[in-house]
């Protein structure tokens, strides 16, 4: 458990991309108001635990992985940890403990073996992984082509450098705080901004169980239900406007879609919006999982927020050095 | 036009404040106030803020205010809206090269309206146009204020590439591309300047709440402007 001194070097080189991976951070502020969203991380959770394991505390950017991870060769010294869902990550093809930090050296070699639990994981290495800043991020926006590298997911044969950074191999989340990621999850919502539009259809949205669409990515989550129906004689679609992450819209065909990061203003009506605390547990539901909402008031999502951050100082306390 | 604002609540972090009911210069105008009043005298806790074409969204940090206080301060700050020094809104003027190459649906906006393409280009480039919002992709503008003269429906197919640039018409909008995309709109002309550029400062060139004037130029001021921005800023 010696403390590892690190610097700026090349630290992987990308076999194989896997299905969707990107580099994120905390995201992209500032340039709503432009049509630039925030992107970053879908779980905030799973994010700052994996920086605070390897020592990084100040927003580094880490690998997001989706559902089928990347192969990676390690080509420097360093330390890395994995959280998020579970995708079964091999280090030189024996078991690589999640929520722990692991250290690296070159030659090693980084595989996914398959999708356990969730659907995103994230990699993080001490000295975060180190691309240019665009707009203040390091976000992979693909659509507006900016952040990561080269605005893209990432492709067989990209290196990867990092930053300086420090850390201690060995460190760990204790159990009880790790997610468990389970199929049939329970998603907190503060109704509106366009509850009005809806009657029964509010009731309908609360007691319905419904199926994540394969149609899901950073931008929304489809999801598969009893169409949630309008009140009669109201309009389905609203003039555009803003959009935040958590937002549940409803289209004309009232199938809802959760949205997460990637977009910032959108004509369809929200009966709901998903509370910030419960945004990563969307973030890590695929295909096939089910869904159901529970109607909060405001005081007790920001009661809720306010735990869930103590919980994540808890953690980069007990792991700071 | 409402008499007062509406607060909806956009989850935990987000207040939803609306000005009225339609697309309308006017309720336009008073986001843009109420926008640029927040930017003058931010409010403690205040994130970003996003004004659209009636309404504006106010991020918010939970744990330093929350929506009671923020309507008190916002309904205060329309209040004093005329001490609040809001400068005019600026119009920027788009060169653009009409027709040929770059405009290839040009002769079909003109024939579908019973113009000549010259008339087309001539009452696009006479109107001034609003810039209600940015949104869709980056420093993507929607304006008001098309002639409708030129109301012309989207292509029936649509194209998997329009350059960046491109300046288009779709029923009563017209717009820029303001990335490479898959685009429905009828393609008029384009213009060399780019209106959003992430390595640029700033990277956007258009501002919600101002104003749009399109001017014709030809192919070779064209190629001059675009070698001339081909690194550059805006």
């Amino acid at each position: 458990m010696r403390s590892q001194q690190e610097t700026e070097m090349e630290i992987f080189e990308v076999l194989q991309p896997g299905a969707y991976t990107t580099i994120q951070d905390r995201g992209r502020f500032g340039y709503q108001q432009y049509g630039v969203p925030v992107c970053g991380r879908v779980d905030p959770f799973a994010y700052e635990v994996a920086n605070a394991l390897v020592g990084n505390f100040e927003g580094h950017a880490v690998l997001e992985a989706t559902v089928l991870g990347p192969t990676l060769k390690v080509t420097g010294r360093g330390l890395m940890a994995v959280t998020g869902g579970d995708l079964t990550p091999l280090l030189n093809n024996m078991p690589l403990p999640m929520w722990e930090s692991v250290s690296i050296q070159p030659g090693d070699m980084i595989q996914f073996k398959g999708l356990k639990s969730g659907c995103r994981a994230y990699v993080a290495v001490a000295g975060g992984i180190d691309v240019p800043v665009v707009m203040g991020s390091r976000s992979t926006y693909v659509a507006g082509m900016i952040g990561g590298v080269d605005g893209r997911p990432l492709a067989a044969g990209d290196r990867l450098m990092k930053g300086k950074g420090a850390g201690k191999a060995g460190v760990r989340v204790p159990s009880d705080l790790v997610p468990a990621y389970p199929k049939e999850l329970e998603i907190r919502v503060i109704l509106g901004p366009q509850d009005d539009y809806f009657h029964e259809g509010i009731e309908r949205f609360l007691s319905t169980t419904f199926r994540v669409s394969p149609k899901a990515d950073r931008m929304g989550c489809r999801l598969e239900g009893d169409p949630i129906k309008h009140r009669e004689g109201v309009e389905k679609s609203i003039i555009s406007e803003p959009s935040v992450p958590g937002g549940i819209q409803v289209p004309a065909d009232g199938q809802p879609i959760i949205l997460l990061v990637e977009q910032t203003v959108g004509g369809y009506t929200k009966i709901a919006t998903v509370i910030s605390s419960d945004i990563g547990k969307v973030g890590q539901a695929k295909t096939g999982d089910r869904i159901r909402f529970r109607q909060v008031a405001l005081e007790e999502a920001h009661r809720i927020l306010k735990m869930e951050e103590e919980k994540i100082q808890t953690i980069t306390r007990s792991i700071a050095p | 036009m409402y008499d007062k604002p509406r607060f909806l609540l956009a989850g935990d972090r987000g207040l939803l404040v609306e000005f009225g009911a339609a697309i309308d210069p006017e309720i336009n105008r008073k986001v843009r106030q109420i926008f640029l009043a927040l930017e003058n005298s931010p409010i403690d806790g205040v994130g970003e803020v996003i004004p659209t074409y009636r309404s504006i969204l106010i991020s918010y940090d939970p744990m330093q205010t929350d929506p009671s206080t923020l309507t008190r301060e916002i309904l205060d700050r329309e209040k004093r809206l005329d001490e609040l020094e809001i400068p005019p809104p600026e119009t920027t003027e788009i060169p653009v090269s009409y027709g040929g190459e770059f405009g290839p649906d040009l002769e079909f906006v003109a024939r579908h309206n019973k113009l000549t393409p010259q008339q087309v280009i001539e009452i696009h480039t006479s109107g001034t146009y609003l810039i209600y919002m940015i949104g869709f992709t980056p420093g993507f503008p929607f304006l008001g204020g098309l002639s409708g003269r030129l109301f012309t429906p989207r292509r029936e197919n649509p194209r998997q590439l329009v350059p960046a640039g491109s300046v288009g018409i779709a029923n009563n909008q017209t717009g820029i591309y303001s990335i490479d995309s898959p685009g429905g709109w009828q393609l008029i002309g384009k213009t060399p300047i780019k209106i959003y550029n992430p390595k640029g400062t700033p990277p956007m060139l258009l501002k919600a709440g101002n104003f749009l004037k399109f001017k014709g130029i030809s192919r070779e001021a064209f190629d001059e402007i675009a070698a001339r921005n081909r690194d550059g800023n805006l």
